[in-house]
Protein backbone atom coordinates (compact mmCIF):
# COMPACT_ATOMS: atom_id res chain seq x y z
CA UNK A 1 0.00 0.00 0.00
CA UNK A 2 3.02 2.26 0.11
CA UNK A 3 3.84 1.81 -3.58
CA UNK A 4 3.72 4.93 -5.68
CA UNK A 5 0.48 4.47 -7.48
CA UNK A 6 -2.84 6.20 -7.57
CA UNK A 7 -4.56 2.91 -8.35
CA UNK A 8 -7.60 2.17 -6.23
CA UNK A 9 -8.78 -1.15 -4.86
CA UNK A 10 -11.79 -2.30 -6.86
CA UNK A 11 -15.16 -3.34 -5.47
CA UNK A 12 -16.94 -5.75 -7.80
CA UNK A 13 -20.51 -6.97 -7.33
CA UNK A 14 -21.10 -10.35 -8.91
CA UNK A 15 -24.39 -11.27 -10.54
CA UNK A 16 -25.37 -14.86 -11.32
CA UNK A 17 -27.57 -14.94 -14.39
CA UNK A 18 -29.77 -17.81 -15.50
CA UNK A 19 -31.98 -17.68 -18.58
CA UNK A 20 -31.51 -13.95 -18.75
CA UNK A 21 -32.49 -13.20 -15.13
CA UNK A 22 -30.37 -12.46 -12.07
CA UNK A 23 -30.73 -15.32 -9.60
CA UNK A 24 -29.57 -15.86 -6.06
CA UNK A 25 -28.80 -19.09 -4.32
CA UNK A 26 -26.07 -20.83 -2.38
CA UNK A 27 -23.87 -22.92 -4.66
CA UNK A 28 -26.42 -22.78 -7.44
CA UNK A 29 -29.16 -24.33 -5.26
CA UNK A 30 -32.60 -22.89 -4.43
CA UNK A 31 -32.35 -20.12 -6.97
CA UNK A 32 -34.54 -17.07 -6.54
CA UNK A 33 -35.26 -14.43 -9.15
CA UNK A 34 -33.56 -11.12 -8.38
CA UNK A 35 -34.44 -9.09 -11.43
CA UNK A 36 -33.14 -7.87 -14.76
CA UNK A 37 -29.35 -8.02 -15.22
CA UNK A 38 -29.10 -4.62 -16.91
CA UNK A 39 -31.16 -2.95 -14.18
CA UNK A 40 -29.16 -4.60 -11.38
CA UNK A 41 -25.86 -3.67 -13.01
CA UNK A 42 -26.96 -0.07 -13.57
CA UNK A 43 -27.98 0.20 -9.92
CA UNK A 44 -24.60 -1.06 -8.71
CA UNK A 45 -22.75 1.20 -11.15
CA UNK A 46 -24.66 4.14 -9.74
CA UNK A 47 -23.68 3.11 -6.21
CA UNK A 48 -20.04 3.25 -7.27
CA UNK A 49 -19.19 -0.31 -8.32
CA UNK A 50 -15.84 -0.32 -10.11
CA UNK A 51 -16.70 -3.23 -12.34
CA UNK A 52 -19.44 -5.85 -12.71
CA UNK A 53 -18.94 -9.59 -13.04
CA UNK A 54 -21.73 -11.68 -14.53
CA UNK A 55 -21.63 -15.44 -14.26
CA UNK A 56 -24.05 -16.99 -16.70
CA UNK A 57 -25.21 -20.24 -15.12
CA UNK A 58 -27.79 -21.00 -17.79
CA UNK A 59 -27.82 -24.76 -18.11
CA UNK A 60 -27.97 -25.30 -21.86
CA UNK A 61 -25.86 -23.65 -24.56
CA UNK A 62 -29.03 -23.00 -26.57
CA UNK A 63 -30.62 -21.14 -23.70
CA UNK A 64 -27.49 -19.09 -23.25
CA UNK A 65 -27.33 -17.89 -26.82
CA UNK A 66 -30.99 -17.05 -26.90
CA UNK A 67 -30.74 -14.86 -23.85
CA UNK A 68 -27.50 -13.03 -24.39
CA UNK A 69 -29.45 -9.93 -25.27
CA UNK A 70 -29.15 -8.83 -21.63
CA UNK A 71 -25.41 -8.29 -22.10
CA UNK A 72 -26.03 -5.88 -24.96
CA UNK A 73 -28.71 -4.05 -22.97
CA UNK A 74 -26.30 -3.74 -20.03
CA UNK A 75 -23.46 -2.46 -22.21
CA UNK A 76 -25.74 0.20 -23.66
CA UNK A 77 -26.32 1.78 -20.27
CA UNK A 78 -23.46 0.79 -17.98
CA UNK A 79 -20.08 2.33 -18.82
CA UNK A 80 -17.73 0.55 -16.44
CA UNK A 81 -15.89 -2.70 -17.20
CA UNK A 82 -18.12 -5.75 -17.58
CA UNK A 83 -16.82 -9.29 -17.23
CA UNK A 84 -18.92 -12.24 -18.31
CA UNK A 85 -18.25 -15.89 -17.62
CA UNK A 86 -20.09 -19.07 -18.42
CA UNK A 87 -19.89 -21.55 -21.24
CA UNK A 88 -16.83 -20.19 -23.04
CA UNK A 89 -15.30 -23.24 -24.72
CA UNK A 90 -13.91 -21.82 -27.93
CA UNK A 91 -12.54 -18.57 -29.27
CA UNK A 92 -15.84 -18.02 -31.06
CA UNK A 93 -17.77 -18.21 -27.76
CA UNK A 94 -15.56 -15.46 -26.34
CA UNK A 95 -15.93 -13.39 -29.45
CA UNK A 96 -19.72 -13.62 -29.19
CA UNK A 97 -19.59 -12.40 -25.60
CA UNK A 98 -17.25 -9.54 -26.46
CA UNK A 99 -19.41 -8.45 -29.38
CA UNK A 100 -22.46 -8.55 -27.12
CA UNK A 101 -20.79 -6.05 -24.82
CA UNK A 102 -18.48 -7.87 -22.43
CA UNK A 103 -15.10 -6.21 -21.89
CA UNK A 104 -13.56 -9.35 -20.43
CA UNK A 105 -14.46 -13.02 -20.50
CA UNK A 106 -14.05 -15.24 -17.45
CA UNK A 107 -13.10 -18.87 -17.98
CA UNK A 108 -13.43 -21.58 -15.39
CA UNK A 109 -13.61 -25.24 -16.37
CA UNK A 110 -12.99 -25.24 -20.13
CA UNK A 111 -9.27 -24.29 -19.96
CA UNK A 112 -8.73 -27.14 -17.50
CA UNK A 113 -9.79 -29.52 -20.26
CA UNK A 114 -7.90 -27.56 -22.90
CA UNK A 115 -5.34 -25.05 -21.48
CA UNK A 116 -4.42 -23.79 -24.99
CA UNK A 117 -7.71 -21.91 -24.98
CA UNK A 118 -6.06 -19.30 -22.75
CA UNK A 119 -3.20 -18.80 -25.22
CA UNK A 120 -5.64 -18.53 -28.09
CA UNK A 121 -7.79 -15.95 -26.35
CA UNK A 122 -4.84 -13.86 -25.15
CA UNK A 123 -3.36 -13.90 -28.61
CA UNK A 124 -6.60 -13.00 -30.29
CA UNK A 125 -8.06 -10.42 -27.90
CA UNK A 126 -5.20 -9.51 -25.53
CA UNK A 127 -4.60 -10.63 -21.96
CA UNK A 128 -6.66 -7.73 -20.62
CA UNK A 129 -9.74 -9.58 -21.93
CA UNK A 130 -8.94 -12.91 -20.30
CA UNK A 131 -9.93 -13.57 -16.70
CA UNK A 132 -9.07 -17.01 -15.36
CA UNK A 133 -11.68 -17.95 -12.80
CA UNK A 134 -10.44 -20.59 -10.39
CA UNK A 135 -12.55 -22.29 -7.74
CA UNK A 136 -10.17 -23.73 -5.18
CA UNK A 137 -10.85 -25.97 -2.21
CA UNK A 138 -8.74 -27.61 0.44
CA UNK A 139 -8.05 -31.30 -0.15
CA UNK A 140 -10.27 -33.54 1.93
CA UNK A 141 -7.21 -35.53 2.92
CA UNK A 142 -4.27 -33.17 3.50
CA UNK A 143 -1.33 -33.66 1.14
CA UNK A 144 2.27 -32.69 1.61
CA UNK A 145 2.75 -31.25 -1.85
CA UNK A 146 -0.46 -29.32 -2.35
CA UNK A 147 -2.87 -27.40 -0.15
CA UNK A 148 -5.69 -26.53 -2.50
CA UNK A 149 -7.09 -28.29 -5.51
CA UNK A 150 -9.10 -26.94 -8.41
CA UNK A 151 -12.80 -27.69 -8.17
CA UNK A 152 -15.39 -27.08 -10.88
CA UNK A 153 -19.14 -27.29 -11.41
CA UNK A 154 -20.09 -25.14 -8.46
CA UNK A 155 -17.85 -27.01 -6.08
CA UNK A 156 -19.16 -30.44 -6.95
CA UNK A 157 -16.33 -31.75 -9.11
CA UNK A 158 -12.79 -31.96 -7.65
CA UNK A 159 -10.22 -31.99 -10.44
CA UNK A 160 -7.18 -33.34 -8.60
CA UNK A 161 -5.12 -30.42 -9.87
CA UNK A 162 -3.05 -28.15 -7.62
CA UNK A 163 -4.75 -24.76 -7.61
CA UNK A 164 -1.59 -22.66 -7.25
CA UNK A 165 0.21 -24.47 -10.06
CA UNK A 166 -2.83 -24.14 -12.29
CA UNK A 167 -3.04 -20.39 -11.65
CA UNK A 168 0.67 -19.92 -12.39
CA UNK A 169 0.26 -21.85 -15.63
CA UNK A 170 -2.83 -19.84 -16.54
CA UNK A 171 -0.96 -16.56 -16.15
CA UNK A 172 1.94 -17.87 -18.21
CA UNK A 173 -0.53 -18.79 -20.93
CA UNK A 174 -1.97 -15.30 -21.00
CA UNK A 175 -4.63 -14.79 -18.32
CA UNK A 176 -4.59 -11.09 -17.41
CA UNK A 177 -6.45 -11.40 -14.11
CA UNK A 178 -7.32 -14.15 -11.66
CA UNK A 179 -10.78 -14.45 -10.17
CA UNK A 180 -10.08 -16.62 -7.14
CA UNK A 181 -13.02 -18.25 -5.36
CA UNK A 182 -12.60 -20.32 -2.24
CA UNK A 183 -15.14 -23.10 -2.39
CA UNK A 184 -14.67 -23.66 1.35
CA UNK A 185 -15.74 -20.12 2.25
CA UNK A 186 -18.18 -19.46 -0.60
CA UNK A 187 -21.66 -18.90 0.79
CA UNK A 188 -20.52 -18.90 4.42
CA UNK A 189 -20.29 -15.10 4.81
CA UNK A 190 -17.47 -15.80 7.29
CA UNK A 191 -14.76 -14.11 5.23
CA UNK A 192 -12.46 -14.98 2.35
CA UNK A 193 -9.84 -17.76 2.58
CA UNK A 194 -6.96 -15.39 3.34
CA UNK A 195 -4.26 -18.07 3.31
CA UNK A 196 -5.19 -19.13 -0.19
CA UNK A 197 -5.43 -15.52 -1.29
CA UNK A 198 -2.04 -14.51 0.12
CA UNK A 199 -0.40 -17.54 -1.46
CA UNK A 200 -1.81 -16.78 -4.91
CA UNK A 201 -0.96 -13.06 -4.66
CA UNK A 202 2.64 -13.98 -3.90
CA UNK A 203 2.91 -16.28 -6.87
CA UNK A 204 1.49 -14.13 -9.67
CA UNK A 205 1.87 -10.49 -10.63
CA UNK A 206 -1.45 -10.04 -12.38
CA UNK A 207 -4.34 -8.65 -10.33
CA UNK A 208 -6.14 -11.16 -8.13
CA UNK A 209 -9.84 -10.70 -7.44
CA UNK A 210 -10.84 -12.27 -4.13
CA UNK A 211 -14.16 -14.11 -4.07
CA UNK A 212 -16.15 -16.37 -1.79
CA UNK A 213 -17.13 -15.62 1.78
CA UNK A 214 -17.73 -11.87 2.05
CA UNK A 215 -20.22 -11.18 4.82
CA UNK A 216 -19.04 -7.91 6.33
CA UNK A 217 -16.96 -4.94 5.14
CA UNK A 218 -14.12 -6.10 7.44
CA UNK A 219 -13.80 -9.22 5.28
CA UNK A 220 -13.16 -7.09 2.22
CA UNK A 221 -10.54 -5.08 4.10
CA UNK A 222 -8.79 -8.29 5.16
CA UNK A 223 -8.71 -9.55 1.56
CA UNK A 224 -7.19 -6.29 0.34
CA UNK A 225 -4.56 -6.50 3.10
CA UNK A 226 -3.75 -10.05 1.96
CA UNK A 227 -2.88 -8.66 -1.46
CA UNK A 228 -6.07 -8.71 -3.51
CA UNK A 229 -6.34 -5.98 -6.16
CA UNK A 230 -10.10 -6.26 -6.09
CA UNK A 231 -12.80 -7.85 -4.01
CA UNK A 232 -15.89 -9.51 -5.36
CA UNK A 233 -19.04 -9.94 -3.34
CA UNK A 234 -22.56 -11.05 -4.09
CA UNK A 235 -24.88 -11.69 -1.16
CA UNK A 236 -24.00 -8.65 0.92
CA UNK A 237 -24.99 -6.41 -1.98
CA UNK A 238 -27.96 -8.42 -3.25
CA UNK A 239 -29.50 -8.77 0.19
CA UNK A 240 -29.13 -5.04 0.63
CA UNK A 241 -27.08 -5.56 3.81
CA UNK A 242 -24.69 -2.92 2.49
CA UNK A 243 -24.64 -0.73 -0.57
CA UNK A 244 -21.47 -0.56 -2.64
CA UNK A 245 -21.16 3.04 -1.48
CA UNK A 246 -21.27 2.07 2.20
CA UNK A 247 -18.62 -0.57 1.71
CA UNK A 248 -16.38 1.87 -0.14
CA UNK A 249 -16.83 4.52 2.54
CA UNK A 250 -15.77 2.00 5.19
CA UNK A 251 -12.73 0.87 3.19
CA UNK A 252 -11.71 4.46 2.48
CA UNK A 253 -11.86 5.11 6.21
CA UNK A 254 -9.58 2.11 6.71
CA UNK A 255 -7.03 3.73 4.44
CA UNK A 256 -7.68 1.85 1.20
CA UNK A 257 -7.66 4.04 -1.89
CA UNK A 258 -11.18 4.07 -3.32
CA UNK A 259 -12.59 5.68 -6.43
CA UNK A 260 -15.06 8.31 -5.33
CA UNK A 261 -18.39 7.22 -6.64
CA UNK A 262 -21.15 9.30 -8.11
CA UNK A 263 -20.56 12.38 -10.18
CA UNK B 1 -34.01 12.31 -40.73
CA UNK B 2 -33.97 15.54 -42.67
CA UNK B 3 -35.92 17.16 -39.85
CA UNK B 4 -33.08 16.36 -37.52
CA UNK B 5 -30.53 17.85 -39.86
CA UNK B 6 -32.34 21.13 -39.92
CA UNK B 7 -32.23 21.46 -36.17
CA UNK B 8 -28.89 19.87 -35.38
CA UNK B 9 -25.96 19.43 -37.64
CA UNK B 10 -25.75 15.67 -37.04
CA UNK B 11 -22.56 14.60 -35.33
CA UNK B 12 -20.45 12.10 -37.15
CA UNK B 13 -17.63 10.09 -35.69
CA UNK B 14 -15.43 7.66 -37.54
CA UNK B 15 -13.78 4.99 -35.39
CA UNK B 16 -10.68 3.58 -37.08
CA UNK B 17 -10.59 -0.21 -36.81
CA UNK B 18 -6.90 -1.12 -36.68
CA UNK B 19 -7.77 -4.77 -36.26
CA UNK B 20 -7.30 -5.20 -32.54
CA UNK B 21 -9.86 -5.40 -29.82
CA UNK B 22 -13.55 -5.02 -29.59
CA UNK B 23 -14.79 -1.61 -30.69
CA UNK B 24 -18.47 -2.17 -30.02
CA UNK B 25 -18.42 -0.80 -26.49
CA UNK B 26 -16.56 2.31 -27.63
CA UNK B 27 -19.20 2.83 -30.34
CA UNK B 28 -21.94 2.29 -27.74
CA UNK B 29 -20.42 4.91 -25.43
CA UNK B 30 -20.06 7.42 -28.27
CA UNK B 31 -23.66 6.87 -29.38
CA UNK B 32 -24.86 7.17 -25.78
CA UNK B 33 -23.05 10.48 -25.34
CA UNK B 34 -24.24 11.67 -28.74
CA UNK B 35 -27.83 10.84 -27.88
CA UNK B 36 -27.69 12.31 -24.37
CA UNK B 37 -25.86 15.56 -25.04
CA UNK B 38 -25.84 16.26 -28.73
CA UNK B 39 -29.20 15.15 -30.13
CA UNK B 40 -27.84 12.07 -31.85
CA UNK B 41 -24.69 10.87 -33.46
CA UNK B 42 -23.67 8.77 -36.40
CA UNK B 43 -20.81 6.47 -35.51
CA UNK B 44 -19.03 4.42 -38.13
CA UNK B 45 -16.42 1.80 -37.34
CA UNK B 46 -14.28 1.37 -40.42
CA UNK B 47 -11.12 0.10 -42.07
CA UNK B 48 -11.97 1.94 -45.30
CA UNK B 49 -9.30 4.54 -46.18
CA UNK B 50 -11.84 6.63 -48.14
CA UNK B 51 -14.09 6.93 -45.11
CA UNK B 52 -11.13 7.84 -42.91
CA UNK B 53 -9.80 10.41 -45.38
CA UNK B 54 -13.08 12.27 -45.56
CA UNK B 55 -13.84 12.18 -41.81
CA UNK B 56 -13.84 15.31 -39.66
CA UNK B 57 -13.93 13.62 -36.26
CA UNK B 58 -11.85 10.48 -35.78
CA UNK B 59 -11.21 8.08 -32.92
CA UNK B 60 -8.29 5.67 -32.96
CA UNK B 61 -8.74 2.95 -30.30
CA UNK B 62 -6.53 -0.03 -29.59
CA UNK B 63 -5.68 -2.63 -26.98
CA UNK B 64 -2.85 -5.07 -26.52
CA UNK B 65 0.55 -4.56 -28.08
CA UNK B 66 1.91 -1.58 -30.04
CA UNK B 67 3.06 -3.27 -33.20
CA UNK B 68 -0.01 -5.13 -34.60
CA UNK B 69 -2.24 -2.04 -34.95
CA UNK B 70 0.78 -0.02 -36.13
CA UNK B 71 1.36 -2.46 -38.97
CA UNK B 72 -2.36 -2.54 -39.81
CA UNK B 73 -2.39 1.22 -40.20
CA UNK B 74 0.80 1.42 -42.23
CA UNK B 75 0.04 2.13 -45.86
CA UNK B 76 -3.36 3.24 -47.08
CA UNK B 77 -5.03 3.73 -43.72
CA UNK B 78 -2.17 5.86 -42.42
CA UNK B 79 -2.12 7.93 -45.60
CA UNK B 80 -5.86 8.46 -45.26
CA UNK B 81 -5.48 9.45 -41.61
CA UNK B 82 -2.74 11.96 -42.44
CA UNK B 83 -4.82 13.38 -45.29
CA UNK B 84 -7.78 13.85 -42.95
CA UNK B 85 -5.58 15.59 -40.35
CA UNK B 86 -4.12 17.84 -43.01
CA UNK B 87 -7.63 18.88 -43.93
CA UNK B 88 -8.32 19.81 -40.32
CA UNK B 89 -9.88 16.66 -38.91
CA UNK B 90 -9.84 15.98 -35.16
CA UNK B 91 -8.35 12.79 -33.75
CA UNK B 92 -8.71 11.13 -30.35
CA UNK B 93 -6.39 8.20 -29.63
CA UNK B 94 -7.41 5.78 -26.88
CA UNK B 95 -5.09 3.38 -24.99
CA UNK B 96 -2.81 1.77 -27.60
CA UNK B 97 -4.39 4.12 -30.15
CA UNK B 98 -3.05 6.94 -27.96
CA UNK B 99 0.39 5.35 -27.81
CA UNK B 100 0.49 5.11 -31.62
CA UNK B 101 0.32 8.91 -31.82
CA UNK B 102 3.85 9.22 -30.39
CA UNK B 103 7.25 8.96 -32.07
CA UNK B 104 8.13 5.42 -31.13
CA UNK B 105 7.11 2.36 -29.15
CA UNK B 106 9.62 0.16 -27.38
CA UNK B 107 7.60 -3.02 -26.96
CA UNK B 108 9.22 -6.18 -28.39
CA UNK B 109 11.88 -4.04 -30.07
CA UNK B 110 11.48 -0.52 -31.38
CA UNK B 111 8.61 0.41 -33.69
CA UNK B 112 7.99 3.82 -35.20
CA UNK B 113 4.75 5.51 -34.18
CA UNK B 114 2.75 8.03 -36.15
CA UNK B 115 4.94 10.85 -34.83
CA UNK B 116 2.01 13.17 -34.25
CA UNK B 117 2.99 13.81 -30.63
CA UNK B 118 6.54 13.94 -29.24
CA UNK B 119 7.58 11.09 -26.96
CA UNK B 120 8.45 7.43 -26.64
CA UNK B 121 6.31 4.58 -25.30
CA UNK B 122 8.16 2.58 -22.66
CA UNK B 123 7.31 -0.11 -20.12
CA UNK B 124 6.14 0.94 -16.68
CA UNK B 125 8.68 0.20 -13.95
CA UNK B 126 8.67 -3.29 -12.46
CA UNK B 127 8.40 -2.29 -8.80
CA UNK B 128 4.63 -1.98 -9.23
CA UNK B 129 2.20 -4.60 -10.56
CA UNK B 130 2.15 -4.56 -14.36
CA UNK B 131 -0.16 -4.49 -16.25
CA UNK B 132 -1.61 -1.40 -14.65
CA UNK B 133 -5.26 -2.46 -14.43
CA UNK B 134 -7.94 -0.49 -12.68
CA UNK B 135 -9.05 2.99 -11.70
CA UNK B 136 -6.39 5.65 -11.28
CA UNK B 137 -6.67 9.39 -10.82
CA UNK B 138 -5.35 12.16 -12.97
CA UNK B 139 -3.09 14.89 -11.63
CA UNK B 140 -1.48 18.00 -13.06
CA UNK B 141 -4.42 18.51 -15.37
CA UNK B 142 -3.92 21.25 -17.89
CA UNK B 143 -6.79 23.70 -18.29
CA UNK B 144 -7.94 22.06 -21.51
CA UNK B 145 -11.54 22.05 -22.80
CA UNK B 146 -11.34 18.24 -22.94
CA UNK B 147 -11.70 18.35 -19.12
CA UNK B 148 -14.65 20.75 -19.06
CA UNK B 149 -16.97 19.82 -16.20
CA UNK B 150 -14.68 17.04 -14.95
CA UNK B 151 -13.32 17.69 -11.45
CA UNK B 152 -9.54 17.62 -11.07
CA UNK B 153 -8.32 14.33 -9.65
CA UNK B 154 -11.08 12.30 -11.28
CA UNK B 155 -10.61 8.56 -11.72
CA UNK B 156 -10.43 6.76 -15.06
CA UNK B 157 -10.09 3.10 -16.02
CA UNK B 158 -6.63 2.03 -17.24
CA UNK B 159 -5.42 -1.25 -18.74
CA UNK B 160 -1.85 -1.12 -20.03
CA UNK B 161 1.78 -2.04 -19.41
CA UNK B 162 3.43 0.66 -21.54
CA UNK B 163 3.01 4.43 -21.47
CA UNK B 164 4.55 7.66 -22.70
CA UNK B 165 7.30 7.93 -20.09
CA UNK B 166 10.11 9.77 -21.81
CA UNK B 167 8.64 13.15 -22.57
CA UNK B 168 11.28 15.76 -23.30
CA UNK B 169 10.91 19.10 -21.59
CA UNK B 170 10.31 20.73 -24.96
CA UNK B 171 7.27 18.48 -25.29
CA UNK B 172 5.83 19.52 -21.93
CA UNK B 173 3.03 21.61 -23.43
CA UNK B 174 1.58 18.50 -25.10
CA UNK B 175 1.10 16.75 -21.74
CA UNK B 176 -2.43 17.61 -20.66
CA UNK B 177 -2.61 15.40 -17.54
CA UNK B 178 -0.58 12.79 -15.72
CA UNK B 179 -1.30 9.71 -13.67
CA UNK B 180 1.10 7.76 -11.45
CA UNK B 181 1.79 4.05 -11.39
CA UNK B 182 5.34 3.50 -10.19
CA UNK B 183 6.26 6.70 -11.98
CA UNK B 184 4.23 9.63 -13.24
CA UNK B 185 3.37 9.23 -16.91
CA UNK B 186 1.47 11.20 -19.52
CA UNK B 187 -2.14 10.04 -19.27
CA UNK B 188 -3.66 12.65 -21.57
CA UNK B 189 -1.79 14.47 -24.31
CA UNK B 190 -2.65 16.71 -27.19
CA UNK B 191 -1.55 19.23 -29.71
CA UNK B 192 -4.00 21.30 -31.69
CA UNK B 193 -6.62 18.86 -33.02
CA UNK B 194 -4.77 15.69 -32.05
CA UNK B 195 -5.68 14.38 -28.59
CA UNK B 196 -5.36 11.11 -26.74
CA UNK B 197 -5.92 9.31 -23.45
CA UNK B 198 -4.01 6.34 -22.05
CA UNK B 199 -7.16 5.26 -20.17
CA UNK B 200 -10.46 4.03 -21.62
CA UNK B 201 -13.00 6.88 -21.40
CA UNK B 202 -15.70 4.52 -22.70
CA UNK B 203 -15.29 2.37 -19.55
CA UNK B 204 -14.65 5.19 -17.07
CA UNK B 205 -18.17 5.94 -15.88
CA UNK B 206 -19.53 9.51 -15.84
CA UNK B 207 -16.07 11.15 -16.00
CA UNK B 208 -15.18 9.19 -19.13
CA UNK B 209 -18.49 9.95 -20.82
CA UNK B 210 -17.97 13.67 -20.09
CA UNK B 211 -14.56 13.52 -21.70
CA UNK B 212 -15.98 11.87 -24.83
CA UNK B 213 -18.75 14.45 -24.92
CA UNK B 214 -16.18 17.26 -24.65
CA UNK B 215 -14.21 15.78 -27.50
CA UNK B 216 -17.30 15.58 -29.74
CA UNK B 217 -18.12 19.16 -28.86
CA UNK B 218 -14.61 20.39 -29.64
CA UNK B 219 -14.50 18.62 -32.97
CA UNK B 220 -17.91 19.78 -34.08
CA UNK B 221 -17.71 23.33 -32.76
CA UNK B 222 -14.57 23.78 -34.81
CA UNK B 223 -16.45 22.28 -37.75
CA UNK B 224 -19.28 24.82 -37.64
CA UNK B 225 -16.79 27.64 -37.15
CA UNK B 226 -15.10 26.90 -40.47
Amino acid sequence: MTTATGLTSRIIPCLDVRDGRVVKGVRFQNLQDQGDPAECAARYAEQGADEIVFLDITASPEGRDADRDWIRRTAEQVFIPLSVGGGVRRVEDAERLLRSGADKVALNSSPIDRPELLDELAHRFGSQCVVLSVDAGRWEEPRADSRWQVVTHGGRRPRGLDAIEWIVEGVERGAGEILLTSIDSDGTQDGYDLELLAEVCQRVRVPVIASGGAGRPEHLAAALRAGAAAVLAASIFHQGTYTVGEVKAYLAQQGFPMRESGA
Amino acid sequence: MTHGRQIYSALEVVVIDAGVGNLDNLARALRHVGAQSHGGLQCRVTTDPRVIASAKCLVLPGVGAFRPPRETLRGEMEEALRAALERGAWLLGICVGFQLLFDRGEEFGSTDGLGLLPGVIRQLPDDVPVPHIGWNRLHDENNHPLFAGIPNGSYFYFVHSFAPLAIAESAEPTCLARATHGVPFTAVAGRDRILGTQFHPERSGPAGLSLLSNYLELAHAADSGN
